[in-house]
């Protein structure tokens, strides 16, 4: 870091339209940035987002991966870390509901991926009808990661809180159980540890890892986390690489891409969303979420016969 | 606080009328019969009970509740803002009717303080016997948020009870000094309690004048703290985006509630206190009368505000409150609602409307229909807002689409009411639960003969 350069004046906006490297100082990979980043910029030097805004050059031999960091940081440096979020990020995820068939890969691979048990859901699959008269649909439902959240305004304790790349954290070594935060989201996206968890009745007594939530406790809240363990490692979430129907596309809102966890593919953002005619669940609610939702239109997958009967039922017990 | 219109009684007939007065009402705390025994030994019953659920609950965790991810909130929160409602009492009664100067609240408003001390404390203990994790309690003080309306909550009610415990102690100084003299075989540390409590009261002009201007200070701070205490406890509520919780009125909806319980809770105690403690003379029919009409005053108001809170809804019919109007009128939880409208608020107004039923036997049983009125508002409050939450409730057991509350959760629930009602019976049985000095006051006995 000791080769700070001057942008030349060139603006924030300018500078990652230009698709540049953006990242984390010094403690970023290569992973989904490189993968976004055009090859041919990458040299001796590269150049960096600052958690300050400042773009600066440092020179990719000094460059260290997240992992053996993690190994050299101590807990509460970790918790710090997880606490403050990646800097210069801010991810974003996109759900197409065409291509959804309640496969529940991602509800598997969350499940097993947080310790949780089979009645909890940091992602949930919902079987969606609007309307008497409109067409049913599958519709994924993760966290919002709301950038006007109802769920941190109210924690007491600062147990729930939102980090600077737009991640939605729990600390569940500070957690006092109240669940003002489940009473308050609207999305139903948080889940309470009623009693014993699978950690707890395994004996699993690994150091906590926030990005993570595990081990979990009894008491405590627990909630979706965009996978913040698997970003920090530049890894697509957990629900995302576990797809098999190409629903969703995960990636950074500054670095205007977002990458599918099925095919790999990279696309811009920007142009996903406009094409497609995005929106955003609830958007009455002025929660501004970062979960954007292509609609269920040109279905590759019409809704289950099966799950008819099912979901009639569901419904009219609603 | 002495009446103008009371003839001067010359220094014999001053010494036995405030004889009669100080015997008649410390004669209740001396003595420990058949009925007493038997009602400590329930409340010990019921303390014990809940210790056992509460080890229970602490040991294995909040899911021996009935509780689950679409019912966070169940029968502790509903206790704890019934709780906070009774707890307001004492502001109404010593605080807007005292500092306007109504006379007849003379013998009522230590019982309402009694009422609003006991209350208050338990509440901030149902908050925490609503806790995940108990332990971590002083967590709320260590990295306490301001923007959180929980520690808001918790700001108020722990001030509330500080400044209800100085309005209950502060009057009685006197009264104190007074048992003192007249209890000399008094257990030895009940003499001491006395001996501290009594502030070295001798009954100067200087004395008098202080204790005056401290309680008349403490009612006009109490107002703004009561109001925001309830206050608060309806944002806990309202300031989220659940439909039949995302109300503007939930403020003044739950103070105006909290009147009516309170009031109730108040006619409860006085009834019991003037039967067990033969207090007739002083909690008289007209007192009793008196106290009728502010609930039929007060339930106006609050009938007032449920008709803005469901009626403004039900018109419209917005999507989402629909589901949720639709419940409460007609569904499943139509006669819990029916039953807080009609035997909580309706009837008991319209009944303490005529005189006949403004006696304290019927009072009694038409208070004790608007205490369970009370708390099943409070219950319906809470819970089916929870139930259909703006997703459907999808892929979870088939338990989660209801809300029962379990055997531990119901001990819990009841050994809380248990242990404000035990602080009740206890603080009326150390203190005379009527000021001997204002009694004594208004029946014209002079300051010099009350002090003697």
């Amino acid at each position: 870091m000791s080769q700070k350069k001057d942008s030349k004046g060139t603006s924030r906006r300018d500078f990652l339209k230009s698709s540049f490297v953006a990242g984390a100082a010094a403690v970023t990979g290569g992973g989904l940035l490189s993968s976004f980043a055009p090859s041919e910029d990458l040299g001796q030097k590269v150049k960096v987002l600052t958690p300050e805004g400042k773009v600066v050059e440092v020179d990719e031999a000094k460059m260290v991966p997240v992992k053996e960091i993690a190994d050299q940081i101590g807990l509460s440096e970790m918790q710090k870390r997880s606490r403050e979020g990646i800097a210069g990020k801010h991810w974003v995820m996109v759900i197409d509901q065409s291509k959804c068939r309640n496969a529940r890969k991602c509800m598997e691979a969350c499940q097993t991926a947080h310790h949780l048990k089979p009645e909890q859901h940091h992602i949930n699959v919902l079987q969606m009808k609007d309307g008497e008269h409109t067409a049913p649909y599958y519709m994924p439902k993760p966290c919002m990661h709301c950038d006007n959240t109802p769920c941190t305004k109210v924690c007491p304790v600062d147990a729930t809180f939102k980090r600077q790349d737009g991640i939605v954290l729990i600390d569940n070594e500070r957690c006092i159980g109240c669940r003002f935060c489940v009473a308050a989201c609207p999305y139903s996206a948080r889940v309470f540890n009623w009693s014993e968890t699978l950690d707890e009745k395994n004996g699993f007594e690994e150091t906590y890892d926030m990005e993570l939530n595990v081990p979990q406790k009894k008491g405590t809240i627990t909630k979706c986390l965009f996978s913040a363990d698997r970003l920090r490692e530049d890894k697509l979430p957990y629900c995302v690489s576990a797809c098999p129907n190409g629903v969703y596309w995960f990636g950074d809102m500054n670095e205007d891409a977002v990458t599918n966890g099925t095919s790999g593919e990279t696309v811009r953002f920007s142009t996903l969303i406009e094409e497609n005619d995005a929106t955003t669940l609830m958007p009455e609610l002025g929660t501004k979420p970062n979960v954007y939702y292509l609609p269920a239109k040109d279905r590759q997958f019409p809704f289950a016969e099966e799950d008819k009967e099912k979901f009639n039922k569901d419904h009219h017990d609603h | 606080m002495s009446d103008i219109n009371v003839k001067k009684l010359s220094k014999e007939e001053a010494k036995v009328r405030f004889d009669k007065i100080a015997d008649d009402l410390t004669k209740p705390m001396t003595k420990f019969g058949m009925g007493f025994q038997v009602w400590a030994f329930i409340l010990f019953l019921g303390l014990t009970l809940f210790g056992y659920a509460y080890f229970i609950q602490v040991k294995d965790g909040l899911g021996v509740t009935g509780m689950h991810d679409y019912t966070a909130w169940g029968a502790y929160i509903a206790n704890f803002v019934f709780f906070v409602a009774v707890a307001l009492v004492g502001m109404l009664i010593t605080a807007v009717l005292g500092l306007t100067g109504i006379k007849w609240i003379t013998p009522i408003s230590r019982i309402a303080e009694m009422v609003a001390v006991s209350f208050a404390m338990i509440a901030g203990l149902v908050i925490v016997f609503d806790m995940g994790r108990p332990d971590r309690v002083l967590n709320v003080f260590i990295h306490g948020r301001v923007q959180s309306p929980i520690v808001w909550d918790l700001t108020v009610v722990m001030t509330y009870t500080v400044i209800s415990t100085l309005l209950l102690i502060l009057p009685l100084i006197p009264d104190i000094a007074i048992i003192k003299k007249r209890l000399p075989n008094a257990p030895k540390w009940q003499m001491i309690l006395w001996n501290l409590l009594s502030f070295g009261w001798v009954g100067t002009p200087a004395q008098y004048k202080s204790i005056h201007k401290m309680v008349r200070v403490l009612a006009i701070l109490i107002v703004p703290v009561a109001l925001a205490i309830h206050t608060v406890t309806s944002w806990l509520f309202a300031s989220t985006l659940r439909h039949g919780w995302d109300s503007t009125i939930f403020g003044p909806y739950f103070v105006t509630g909290a009147f009516v319980s309170g009031v109730a809770a108040v006619i409860i105690v006085m009834y019991v206190l003037r039967k067990q403690y033969k207090l007739a003379d002083y909690l008289t029919d007209y007192h009793f009368d008196k106290v009728a009409k502010l609930l039929v005053l007060v339930s106006l108001v609050y009938f007032y505000f449920n008709i803005n809170e469901f009626l403004v809804p039900a018109y419209k019919m917005k999507a989402g409150d629909d589901h949720h109007i639709l419940t409460l009128f007609t569904g499943e939880w139509a006669g819990w609602f029916w039953f807080a409208q009609f035997f909580g608020n309706i009837i008991p107004m319209i009944l303490l409307l005529f005189k006949k039923f403004r006696k304290p036997g019927w009072m009694f049983w038409i208070s004790i229909f608007v205490i369970l009125g009370a708390w099943a508002k409070r219950y319906i409050i809470v819970i089916p807002t929870q139930l259909h939450p703006h997703l459907p409730i999808q892929n979870v057991p088939e338990a989660f689409h209801v809300y029962h509350p379990t055997g531990p959760e119901i001990a819990i629930t009841l050994g809380t009411i248990g242990m404000a009602v035990t602080i009740v019976t206890i603080l009326a049985k150390v203190f005379p639960v009527i000021p001997i000095w204002e009694t004594a006051e208004e029946a014209g006995v002079d300051r010099e003969t009350i002090n003697e």
